[in-house]
């Protein structure tokens, strides 16, 4: 005995206010795109918590491996030069 | 939440030798010891994981069947402004299972398993929606108490070691508050009128506190999964010490409506700066939670029978899904 139709999965993101950027919220399932948005607006935003919201099958998202974080992720470790506090200004020198 | 990923994760694990388990579990503790989270990807030992599928289903559940109880009162609350208030309250656990459904399938369990277990009924849920609403003050009651022990429980988990679970329960402990506090509103309207609604709100507290106080579940003595369960950061205070504060905070309350607490031995412990309370009837927890209270077999009826029902609203949309694609394929 099955108790639903096997359904994708879909991420849902919120752009909460205009000139934000849209952040991911969580998941649903939806026959298709168009009721994977009705149901993330009816799942999450029952208080107005968006006025857009994006939605996109969770099996067509790629991600990093957390398994290989530190290796991915090495190549920015060694750089501090990238942050504006590595580099000494003299005091009286202004507006730098 | 990418539930997906986990299927090729988990084929992985059973390949690794024992060596590399051992290394995986050390970068997991030492995680778990720097207090940060787990997220659905990443390894983490089966007991934990199963720990986790079993707390978060329970919990998705308790909102689903949650649900029922209240739901009795739709049609019968005593103004347009409660009836909304209802609908909206209980449309929130709606959401509430369905945020905790979506946090639990990351963990490798489909969300069809996880129905079935509640339709078998071999899933458990709160012993609480195992009682019945015989008057309108029990929506007060389940409100002030039900929610307010709700709210207790939750609000520890947002800082949950697990990264979906906790993320769904601050998004749900936002929205609880409005829930407790509406019930507190019914209930100071009844206590503040006839004296024959004194006598109801009276009623429903005698009827719902024991209850509620039992929802934190089993004394720390008898609780088979605190211990492993704080030491993963999944529980962050012990069933005990989460029921003690409970009571310290409730009985002020009901003090201020005017409303007797139904418990004899009750008594403000000055050195302690604690109510201490009277015993708790176990017998009657368990035998709830195995299936023998007042309504488990209604609830569980009326959640197949609403499964049933909305069968041919599930069919429709995806014979009309299939349609759709046939067209744009065809165009």
């Amino acid at each position: 005995m099955t108790t639903s139709p096997d359904w994708p999965l879909f991420e849902v993101f919120i752009r909460a206010r205009s000139g934000l950027e849209h952040k991911h919220v969580g998941s649903l399932h939806a026959v298709d795109a168009r009721m994977a948005l009705e149901h993330a607006r009816d799942v999450y935003t029952r208080r107005l918590e968006g006025v857009s919201i994006w939605v996109v099958r969770s099996s067509e998202i790629a991600a990093s491996d957390p398994l290989d974080a530190d290796a991915f992720f090495e190549p920015a470790r060694d750089k501090v030069y990238r942050h504006p506090t590595f580099y000494t200004i003299p005091e009286e020198v202004k507006n730098l | 939440m990418y539930t997906q990923g986990l299927d090729s994760l988990g084929k992985d694990c059973l390949a690794s030798t024992s060596a590399e388990t051992a290394a995986l579990n050390e970068r997991f503790e030492a995680k778990i010891a720097r207090d940060e989270r787990i997220e659905p990807k990443e390894w983490m030992p089966d007991a934990y994981r199963q720990t986790l599928v079993r707390q978060i289903s329970q919990h998705a559940h308790s909102e689903i069947v949650g649900m029922l109880p209240e739901g009795n009162w739709i049609s019968r609350a005593p103004t347009l402004r409660r009836k909304a208030i209802l609908i909206a309250k209980v449309q929130d656990e709606g959401g509430h299972g369905m945020y905790l459904y979506s946090a639990a399938e990351t963990l490798g369990i489909s969300r069809d398993e996880l129905v079935l277990q509640l339709l078998a009924g071999t899933a458990k849920y709160s012993s609480i929606f195992n009682y019945p609403t015989l008057t309108w003050a029990d929506i007060g009651a389940i409100g002030w108490l039900v929610d307010g022990a709700a709210i207790m429980n939750q609000i520890p988990i947002c800082r949950c070691s697990y990264g979906p679970y906790a993320r769904a329960m601050v998004r749900i402990c936002r929205e609880e508050s409005f829930h407790q506090r509406q019930g507190f509103e019914i209930m100071t309207t009844l206590a503040k009128g006839t004296p024959a609604q004194r006598a109801m709100a009276q009623d429903a507290l005698n009827r719902w506190w024991w209850p509620s106080v039992m929802m934190f579940g089993p004394s720390d003595v008898d609780s088979k999964h605190t211990a492993q369960s704080m030491r993963w950061k999944i529980k962050r205070f012990t069933n005990d010490e989460l029921r003690q504060h409970f009571i310290d905070v409730t009985v002020p309350q009901a003090e201020f409506l005017k409303l007797v607490v139904p418990d004899s031995k009750l008594a403000w412990d000055e050195a302690a700066q604690h109510y201490r309370f009277g015993e708790i009837d176990w017998s009657e927890f368990h035998s709830v939670i195995k299936g023998h209270g007042p309504c488990n077999r209604e609830r569980l009826e009326a959640r197949r029978r609403a499964h049933e029902e909305g069968r041919w609203v599930r069919e429709a949309a995806s014979a009309y899904a299939e349609k759709e694609r046939a067209r744009a394929a065809a165009a």
